[in-house]
Order: structure tokens, then sequence, then C-alpha cells
């Protein structure tokens, strides 16, 4: 049987412990590695910034739903807005030689989960899919 | 959050208590920022307490670290955690930071 957690957060900062210690408890309870719950907590803190800062530009009273499923060789994160919609083509991580503040979101996010598949289709806002396949150590 | 800030010879020590993120990452930037305006020749952030950071805290630090360097200053971090230190490497920012083990190794290089 699949194991799913479903989280609603404000878009305000402040929440995004939350996300993290829940997400943190959700891996530890699916057997993942340290690593991989710190990957998984940083990938999912990071995706939630950004829905923050680019979608919601800010608004600290909008809906960010976060879902997170044990499976036997994965555990998945799916993270909805409700915003404006973002072209998946449009999100790209910087390019690292550039030494500045920020830009640093997606290219984390995709570095540290197996996939990262952004979904603009649903009929309002927009999906995140964010998937860590369990290492032969967990 | 909470942020300790001390002076050891002409070094100016930061640190921050917690995670750093996009709601604490403010509080860290103010405080890195009014010693940046007051040309601190050597900012030292001293991160041993903090367990968490993301992109929001590197981003604050980037910019700590530019602005120090635009008028001859330096700023260095210590006492990296595991995860922590993690997040420069996959940034790969280890390598553009002055990155110390310890204070004392830190304050030797002022």
């Amino acid at each position: 049987m699949n194991r799913t957690i479903e989280i609603k957060i404000p878009s305000d900062p402040k929440y995004l412990k939350i996300v993290r210690r829940a997400v943190a408890h959700l891996c530890e309870l699916a057997g993942l590695s340290r690593q991989e719950r710190n990957n998984s907590m940083l990938a999912v803190d990071e995706a939630c910034t950004n829905i923050i800062r680019h979608t919601y530009k800010g608004a600290p009273d909008k809906l960010i739903v976060i879902e997170g499923t044990i499976f036997n060789d994965k555990i998945m994160f799916v993270l909805r807005d409700f915003g404006e919609k973002i072209d998946p083509k449009t999100i790209k991580s910087r390019e690292l030689n550039d030494i500045r503040p920020g830009g640093l979101g997606v290219h984390l996010i995709r570095s540290v989960m197996d996939e990262a598949i952004y979904d603009n289709t649903p009929e309002i806002g927009n999906q995140l899919t964010l998937i860590k396949y369990r290492t032969k150590e967990a | 959050m909470k942020i300790n800030t001390r002076t050891v010879d002409s070094a100016v020590i930061i640190e921050p208590i917690g995670d750093i993120d996009l709601y604490s990452s403010i509080e860290v930037r103010k405080t890195v920022l009014s010693l940046v305006k007051k040309q601190v020749p050597f900012l030292l952030i001293d991160l041993g307490r903090v367990e968490y950071m993301d992109s929001s805290g590197v981003a604050t630090l980037v910019e700590g670290l530019q602005a120090t360097r635009a008028y001859g200053g330096q700023l260095a971090l210590v006492n990296l955690g595991s995860g922590v230190k993690a997040v420069f490497e996959l940034s790969r920012l280890d390598k553009v930071f002055e990155i110390y083990e310890n204070l004392e190794e830190a304050i030797s290089k002022c």
C-alpha cells in the first residue's frame, strides 16, 4: 500500500520549516538514508521558495499543497500552486560560473532529485513532481 | 532567528542560530549588510549552529562576499556542517568562498 501525506500551507516563508520537518519525517518513515532525507528536504523547500517568489510574487496568503507518497522503490512529492502559469521551458538553472546572488534553486532541485517534472497543464496553476529513488544502502 | 555578533581582533564574527531559509535569510542579510556598510575588514560567518541552509541563505552570503570584496574586505565561512557544506558544493561555491574548519584557523588568517 502506498502511504501518502498532504500538507497545505499559506505561501508565507515562515511555514517552510514545517514543510521541511514533515518531509524529513516522511523520509525517515520511508527508511531513506540521511543524505536522501536532506536532499528531499532541500528540493521541496527550494520548490516552495520558487512558488512563493516567482508564481505568487511574494504574496503570503496563497495556497501551496504538498503531497508526499512513499512507494516501495521511491519517494515522490507533488507540489501544487494555483497562481500564474509558468512555461516549463523557461525554468532553467543559471550558469554556475556566473557568481551572483540568486538563481540556484532549480539547479539544486535537479542536482539532488532523480526526477523533477514541471507541468503547467492543470486547469489552474502549476504542478511539480519530485522523485527520489531508493539507493541500495537505504 | 537569533544572530550573535562579536569582535575578535580585527574580525567581526556573525553566528546565526537555526535554519537559514527564505524566511530567516532576511535577518542574516540585514546583519551582514550593516557590517558591510561599516566596511569591516574581516567578516567571519560562523555556521556551526546552522543545521540547514537553502539557496536564499547562499544568495545572502554571495551578496555579502561581493560587497566586502568591493571595498577590499574579506568574508569567510567557518564551521560548516555536512548539510550546509553540501549546498555550497552543489552550487560550486565551495571554491569561491574562503572556508575554514574552525574559528582559530580563520582568525589566524585575518
